[in-house]
């Protein structure tokens, strides 16, 4: 079991490890160095120290107020994610324990809608959007980013309830469940795990969602990646402000990743280790 | 109440037919075992009763009453799984409470069955842990437990030992047996183990390709199978089988002794032969017999004491009337 590491290779591999995951994280420890320089030095070349002046947070902050993209954010992440699983639990359940012979069929079929590129729908969608009203509401938003991120999350669950054995089913059916307390009571605190990591990594996926959000809304509903972009062009460029609203877009979700990583790995590793 | 009646009842996968019509009753209080080689569909047969497959023809009654489309938590059965299935999340209290719940007993009528479960099962100082810390002897009592408190009109097990070791499995069988003479339900068995079949059985039911080859007590079938398939398959050491001139002394197309059937001497007999493998178990000895030149083996059982040795020279006599004998078609020949 323990295989014989010798220490020069520990420190080898550590070195290694470390450079890689500094080389991944640079540019968000960039953008949060320049966040805090004054606009001067962020366009005065590369410098690793920054004055720590706020000015750039204030600037930005008075130009545009934060609350209102951070709560479209929140409400549009959370909110398509939930609308996500109760459809998708119902979904992988029929797809993992009722399998017919076009099954993998379906599965495949939602996953290929992933390799369409989303601009190839966005004439359909923004005229639907246009009539009914949608546009530039949470509601909206929160309707598509569900409909975007469906098939992944269908096939996330798909794999964990993979892993339960059927027979546990057969037993809740046996035991008197009706379909409703067989996914309530014992399919779903089963697939906890799975279903919690599959939850974070899709609001990870909703939070920083850029497409449609900046196409299909103006002011009121645009959440933060919507934010972010407003920095971005029309006053020319200005690093530091562009900096530091990207710093507050991202770190409530750095945040959530942060505090849920080993969920997030457990989940995303559940068939492979077991 | 739990009588059950299979009328035609069929089983299809796609084109391959599992179960062609077949006909069973099982009578209430009646302890029924299915046994026959793997594939043959024992499960499948008692998953049909259970309603966790839709048949593909025929009706199921239970109790008079057409269950044949009814779900399974509307059949009033209730299964153990060889795999236990308990619920992993769940505390055994919970585990046993949950078909209760499902049915909506009050709190305290559940208390007093879980509570008299946990009694009869030795359950009681396990009330609050997981499944997972449990070994295989108590979660298959939890399974057990967890069937027991609906009290189902009918049991219906599924090779539930076969996950235990020996030892285990003899006290879980008596468990079993026990269980059933006190409340005096209609089980239904699937085994694999002849040991079990013999002795849990009122009814043994012995398949083959989905077929019912016989069905009968323990001793109907030990003493009269129906046809040299269920002649090989009941009895442990199988039973020895003749065909070519052997049977036809007998006038049969083949002929069939059971180990326990056949004597052996040093001194003489009708067959003669040499010991291959012995096997001494103290209560009884098994010989192996070659060159006889009838069949490859003749297995022979005596009792404990006899002391052939590998190579020995033996005569072999079969017990006349013990000899069983079979039809072309394999039927038994009354
Ligand atoms: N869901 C299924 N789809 C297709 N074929 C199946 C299915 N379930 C069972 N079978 C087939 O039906 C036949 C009977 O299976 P079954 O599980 O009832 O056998 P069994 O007698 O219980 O065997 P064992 O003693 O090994 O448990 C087998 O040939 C099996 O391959
Ligand atoms: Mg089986």
């Amino acid at each position: 079991m323990a295989r014989a590491v010798s220490r020069n290779a520990k420190i080898g591999w550590t070195i290694a490890a470390w450079s890689v995951a500094l080389i991944i994280f640079f540019p968000i420890l960039y953008t949060i160095i320049t966040s805090l320089k004054t606009e001067q030095e962020a366009i005065s070349g590369f410098n690793l120290i920054p004055s720590f002046s706020l000015s750039s947070y204030e600037a930005v902050q008075s130009q545009n107020n934060y609350w209102r993209p951070f709560s479209n954010s929140v409400v549009i992440a959370v909110g398509s994610t939930l609308l996500a699983l109760i459809v998708a639990i119902p979904a992988a359940w029929a797809m993992a324990f009722s399998p017919t012979k076009r099954t993998k069929d379906i599965l495949m079929w939602m996953l290929s809608t992933k390799m369409m590129p989303a601009v190839a729908v966005l004439v359909p969608i923004y005229l639907i959007f246009l009539r009914t009203g949608l546009m530039d509401t949470r509601t909206g938003l929160v309707i598509v980013l569900m409909l975007m991120n469906l098939p992944i999350v269908v096939w996330m669950l798909y794999t964990y309830f993979r892993e339960i054995p059927g027979e546990i089913l057969e037993a809740a059916r046996m035991d008197g469940a009706s379909l409703r307390d067989e996914i309530l009571y014992v399919l779903t605190p089963m697939a906890v795990p799975g279903i919690a990591s599959t939850l974070l990594l899709n609001i990870i996926l909703a939070w920083n969602e850029a497409f449609w959000t900046i196409q299909l809304t103006t002011t009121n509903a645009a959440p933060l990646s919507a934010f972010i972009a407003s920095f971005s062009s029309p006053q020319g460029l200005f690093w530091a402000k562009l900096s530091a609203a990207s710093t507050m877009a991202i770190a409530p979700i750095l945040i959530l990743g942060w505090f849920s990583q080993k969920q997030l790995v457990r989940g995303l590793t559940f068939g492979a280790v077991k | 109440m739990g009588q059950i009646t299979l009328e035609e009842v069929a089983k299809r996968f796609g084109e391959v037919e599992v179960i062609p019509p077949l006909d069973l009753t099982i009578e209430d209080g009646e302890f029924v075992v299915f046994v026959g080689p793997s594939g043959c569909g024992k499960s499948t047969l008692l998953r049909l009763i259970a309603g966790l497959e839709d048949v593909s023809g025929g009706r199921i009654l239970i109790d008079g009453t057409d269950a044949t489309d009814a779900s399974p938590a509307k059949r009033g059965l209730a299964m153990v799984f060889q795999s236990y299935a308990l619920y992993p999340h769940m505390s055994v209290r919970k585990n046993i409470a949950f078909p209760m719940r499902m049915a909506g007993l009050s709190k305290d009528e559940q208390d007093r069955r879980i509570e008299a479960a946990a009694k009869a099962l030795n359950l009681t100082n396990y009330l609050d842990r997981r499944p997972g810390q449990l070994s295989g002897g108590q979660r298959q009592r939890v399974a057990i437990g967890r069937a027991i408190v609906r009290e189902p009109s009918a049991f219906l097990f599924d090779e539930p030992l076969s996950n235990l070791d020996a030892a285990l499995r003899v006290g879980m069988r008596l468990e079993i047996s026990e269980l059933h003479n006190r409340l005096k339900t209609t089980m239904i068995y699937v085994t694999h183990d002849q040991v079990e079949a013999m002795t849990m059985a009122d009814k043994i039911v012995v398949l083959q390709a989905g077929r019912i080859e016989q069905v009968g007590s323990p001793l109907d079938l030990y003493l009269r199978p129906r046809n040299v398939f269920v002649a090989g398959f009941i009895g442990s050491p199988r039973m020895n089988l003749f065909s070519g001139p052997t049977a036809a002394e007998y006038g049969a197309e083949t002929i069939g002794v059971r180990p326990e059937h056949i004597a052996i001497s040093a001194e003489g007999g009708k067959w003669k032969g040499r010991i291959g493998v012995s096997e001494h178990l103290g209560s009884d000895s098994f010989f192996y017999v070659e060159e006889t030149g009838l069949t490859e083996t003749i297995t022979v059982r005596s009792d404990g004491e006899l002391g052939f040795r590998h190579g020995d020279t033996v005569w072999l006599t079969p017990n006349e009337e013990r000899i069983h004998r079979f039809d072309k078609t394999g039927d038994r020949i009354a």
